[in-house]
């Protein structure tokens, strides 16, 4: 037991010490700070992400304003205590002078502290909640929030003749918001919702709830799961038939995500959804932004991928107007209110909420040149966070 | 109602044929394989590749995917599994967890970790009314290949010197050695089979549960469920459990949907609290 | 040698124990900008070590230990956010309700198998889970908790940035934690419990009444788990449902069996060691880490623990010789 203890303490020792070694300091260079889920159920979104941000690297150079753009990336595997100390040593020990990233809400409610107390511009790449921006007054957001794309196929549905729905999410804090949003957004335009069903986490079949819309015999039936989880629902829609029975099905864009919309056959066809990204969005920098993206990480860009580019082409545009500047609030003032054509269309960063204002678009799926594609053909212009706007 | 009664059934089926490989090992190997999740997953990614990039019919796929995994089982276990048979259970789940990260990476990193989707010939989709059940055409083949699987297996594990042998070196492996019975080899071909059934029901579920590199993990949970539940003395036991943990997850959430994530777990505990053994374990059995 | 000598024998501290004890406290002046990597393995190497007491004491295998690490986090975090923010009150009051939520789970683990009480333990904590996710309107659901804000420990130490205060809370925490386990385990109790975990039938067959005490070590390890949780929200200032996911219970185990079940200290070295490794590991390669834990794992398990240290051991020793006064 001696023994025992003994190599026990020295190798603690020796694996501390380890761990002291930091990297050296620099000062010159803009370093950003990339944390992202890289492993785990929400990789994908890392993947987009971080393809997304190199891409936009390699595109326009690593000099901005005559200092010199690093990227550090780590995975913060979805653990939020973890977020929030990799945010601190990346400050603190790196020096990076951009926190980036953030897969999901509650590891961006984790690091908000870290941005305020630091003064460190933080830019929200891919969560969706609406109160993420009021959580520090550092950060700005280049995805999108939920309740900001769901209204808008709510009204859709409405317009179009829409008067009994069901919805149908993913019992979850995202999901709970979209319910949300759409229940209140389609019964104000005249609908009812017959039934709210929330699908847990974990849940392998569909089965029952599937038997319950039917049951219920609404004419919409409104659909959020988290991306991988849509085409497995897809499947068992057809499989039970529901798409000849009447039923519409209409989705925000998690449903019909272009990573993996390809590949989920004809199922999906026909399926209407409203987001902020479609692959297939027809504009010159979204030609030259997908090619890019499947050239240089052999992926279709989605969503996610479109707001880790808009967050780097954020930080190079504030480093231009401020000069190179390394002063956090000066950054995130340049931030505010800039507006710029995004490989998804005009997008601009409200002044006061520090969110994004962007179009939200009705699309249906369809197959162009042969691969399955979100094609948009309404948009609703210059959508704000509801949420906010309604305050 | 019924209908979800047959969905219940079919999603049963699919848990048994998943989980049985690890009644075999559990239960009769005495070897905590958590790793078992792992095989599944990649009889499911063989089928996706053969299906996608080759045009591999889906029906070829299956035994092909059994096939793969089974000796993806058999090298494994010659090699790494064997020296670990004598160690203690947590030296045993540390090595499988210590698999199951290596095969996740692997999947992660060759396949990306977005979530595989197979296309199932057209004569496997669809669904057709009998007296007013709605019965799903990949369900029904589901419930019918699993079905026909556990006879296989009980027949086997009664009726065939092979299934004799296997219960004797259970039972006392020194004995049966003693016999002649060449227990390494019994265990070998045993754990290759469980294997290969895991990958089966890998490439079955693909279509109902889903496939990504996170899959093991997500779903050791439910095999061992069923295996806590059913015991680990016989075939039935488990085919049972997985039956009832199907049909009530499935009913429980069409019926009470707000608590739909709490009744599988319910359900598990209550049965465990009133037989602790699981539901038909032999009493006096290891 | 009477019992008592015996237990008394076994209670002494070595020398590698205070040398493990000083490296922890050097640890905060060595490294003064890892201060909240070394608050996290404080407070993972408190909830191995409450694992290590039902695991290694009384052979109660637990996949579901994260349901009290979770009980004790939200309560420290309800408590902050709504009736005072001090955080040793807190701490206190998540022990109490972590204990008595281990004392009526305890009812649960004396029957059945390993495999059952593996799964009774993972189905509670799983229980819990989903009760947190429904509960959104307390929990904050799977966003998190948001509000928590900690005051200076008993009115003098506030916390800082940089994670100082918190790492030598939760070091100080941990060491007393340590100190009453310590205590526990080199008691006759102690001793009776690992009677217990060799054979039940046995024991109660020689007047050891194993119920009561799978009850009582269950309760205490419920209470440490929960102050670990408790740790974690307070050095934070954040708790989310992930303090009551699988993966933290897979974790503790994990962690455990690396460092060995059964010496107080696996748990405690076994957190070092995993969060060092992942750390590095994770800034080496931040999308396939995983791949090389699991080699670590796999050859960890098949050069056996005991090979892996036989060769810093033989090196240890020969220094060990040398020290001046020590026994042979």
């Amino acid at each position: 037991m001696l023994r025992r203890h003994l190599i026990a303490a020295a190798a603690a020792a020796a694996l501390v010490a380890g761990a002291g070694v930091g990297p050296a300091l620099a000062q010159a260079p803009a370093k950003i700070g990339l944390i992202l889920p890289m492993t785990g159920p929400f990789a994908s979104t890392g993947k987009q992400v971080e393809a997304a941000v190199k891409l936009y690297i390699a595109q326009n150079g690593t000099e901005v304003a005559g200092r010199k753009i690093e990227l550090i990336v780590r995975d913060d595997t979805g653990a939020p205590d973890v977020t929030k100390r990799i945010a601190q040593e990346m400050v603190l020990n790196d020096q990076v002078q951009f926190l980036a990233g953030f897969g999901l809400t509650p590891l961006a409610f984790a690091a908000a502290p870290i941005a305020t107390e630091t003064k460190t511009p933080m830019i929200v790449m891919a969560a969706g909640t609406s109160v993420i921006t009021d959580q520090s007054p550092f950060i700005t957001r280049t995805s999108f929030t939920l309740p900001q794309v769901t209204i808008g196929i709510a009204d859709w549905a409405a317009q179009t003749g829409g008067k009994k729905a069901v919805s149908l999410v993913t019992d979850f804090a995202p999901g709970l918001d979209a319910e949300k949003a759409f229940k209140e957004r389609f019964v104000k335009a005249g609908g009812t919702v017959a039934e709210e069903l929330r699908v847990p986490i974990r849940n392998p079949d569909f089965a029952p709830f599937l038997q319950r819309v039917i049951d219920a015999k609404p004419d919409t039936l409104f659909v959020f799961v988290p991306s991988g989880v849509g085409a497995q629902f897809m499947k068992q829609f057809v499989e039970r038939g529901l798409d000849k029975s009447g039923i519409r099905l209409v989705a925000t864009g998690d449903v019909t995500d272009d990573d993996i919309l390809n590949s989920m056959g004809d199922a999906a066809l026909g399926v209407v959804s409203t987001h902020h990204y479609s692959a297939a969005h027809n504009s010159p920098e979204n030609k030259a932004f997908v090619e890019g993206m499947k050239k240089s990480a052999n992926i279709r860009a989605n969503f996610m991928g479109v707001g880790g580019w808009d967050g780097m082409h954020l930080i190079y545009e504030a480093l231009r107007k401020t000069n190179g500047s390394k002063d956090g609030t000066a950054l995130v003032e340049a931030m505010k209110g800039m507006k710029w054509t995004s490989p998804r269309g005009p997008v601009q960063i409200d002044a006061k909420t520090r969110d994004i204002i962007q179009n939200v678009y009705v699309r249906k799926v369809e197959k162009v040149g042969g691969e399955l594609f979100n094609v948009e053909f309404s948009t609703f212009e210059q959508v704000p966070d509801p949420v906010k706007a309604a305050r | 109602m019924l209908t979800i009664l047959f969905d219940g059934v079919a999603y049963g089926m699919l848990l048994f044929v998943l989980a049985c490989g690890l009644v075999v090992t559990l239960g009769l190997m005495n070897f905590v394989n958590l790793a078992h999740g792992a095989f599944a997953m990649a009889g499911g990614y063989v089928t996706v590749v053969l299906m996608t990039r080759y045009g591999v019919p889906f029906l070829a796929c299956l035994p092909i995917a059994f096939v793969a995994t089974a000796l993806i089982g058999a090298v494994l276990e010659r090699t790494l599994y064997m020296r670990m048979y004598d160690r203690s259970h947590l030296d045993q789940v540390l090595f499988t967890i210590g698999l199951v990260f290596i095969a996740v990476a692997i999947v992660h990193f060759l396949m990306g970790s977005q979530t595989q989707v197979i296309r199932l010939p057209s004569y496997l989709l669809g669904r057709f009314e009998v007296f007013g059940v709605g019965i799903g055409v990949y369900r029904l083949f589901l419930i019918v290949v699993c079905g026909a699987l556990a006879l296989v297996l009980q027949w086997i594990l009664a009726s065939t010197r092979f299934g004799s042998q296997l219960r004797a070196a259970v039972d006392d492996a020194r004995v049966a050695r003693g016999l002649g019975i060449r227990v390494s080899r019994i265990f070998a071909l045993t754990f290759a089979v469980g294997s290969g059934l895991a990958g089966l029901g890998g490439a079955l579920g693909a279509e109902i549960v889903g496939l990504d590199p996170t899959f093991p993990l997500k779903f050791m949970l439910y095999f061992l469920v069923v295996v806590t539940v059913g015991g680990t003395s016989s075939m039935t036991g488990p085919l049972l459990a997985a039956l009832l943990l199907g049909i009530t997850d499935v009913m429980g959430k069409y019926l009470f949907p707000a608590f739909g994530a709490f009744i599988i777990y319910t359900v598990m505990i209550a049965v465990l609290m009133i037989r602790p053994s699981g539901l038909f374990a032999r009493v006096g059995t290891r | 040698m009477t019992p008592a000598g015996f237990l008394l024998g076994k209670s002494r501290w070595t020398l590698p124990e205070l040398i493990f004890w000083a490296v922890a406290i050097g640890a905060y002046f060595a490294f003064p900008r890892r201060h909240l990597l070394l608050n996290e393995i404080a407070v993972l190497g408190l909830f191995a070590l409450s694992l290590d007491l039902i695991l290694g004491y009384a052979g109660i295998v637990s996949l579901g230990h994260a349901a009290f690490f979770g009980a004790g986090a939200y309560t420290a975090g309800l408590f902050a956010k709504h009736v005072m923010g001090e955080p040793v009150t807190g701490l206190i009051v998540s022990a109490g309700v972590s204990a008595i939520l281990g004392f009526a789970a305890s009812f649960m683990v004396l029957r059945g198998t390993d495999l059952t009480r593996l799964m009774v333990t993972l189905g509670v904590a799983l229980v819990l889970y989903e009760l947190a996710n429904h509960l959104d309107w307390i929990t904050g659901g799977a966003d998190g908790m948001l509000g928590v804000v900690m005051k200076p420990i008993l009115g003098l130490f506030a916390f800082n940035f940089r994670g100082s205060t918190a790492y030598l809370y939760s070091l100080t925490v941990l060491f007393l934690a340590f100190l009453l386990a310590r205590r526990v385990v080199h008691s006759p109790f102690g001793l009776s419990l690992r009677a217990v975990k060799e054979n039940q039938l046995r024991a109660s067959s020689v007047g050891i009444a194993p119920a009561r005490r799978i009850v009582a070590i269950y309760t205490l390890a419920a209470a440490y788990a929960g102050t670990a949780g408790a740790l974690l929200t307070q050095t934070t200032q954040f708790v989310s449902l992930e303090v009551l996911d699988f993966t933290r219970s897979a974790d503790a185990l994990l962690v455990l069996v690396i460092g060995g079940a059964g010496y107080l200290y696996g748990g405690l070295i076994g957190a070092i060691v995993f969060k060092l490794l992942k750390d590095a590991l994770s800034i080496a390669s931040p999308a396939y880490w995983l791949f090389w834990m699991g080699i670590f794992l796999v050859i960890l398990v098949l050069v056996g623990r005991d090979r892996l240290m036989g060769w810093p051991r033989a090196a240890a020793e020969r220094i060990a010789a040398y020290l001046p006064g020590r026994k042979r």
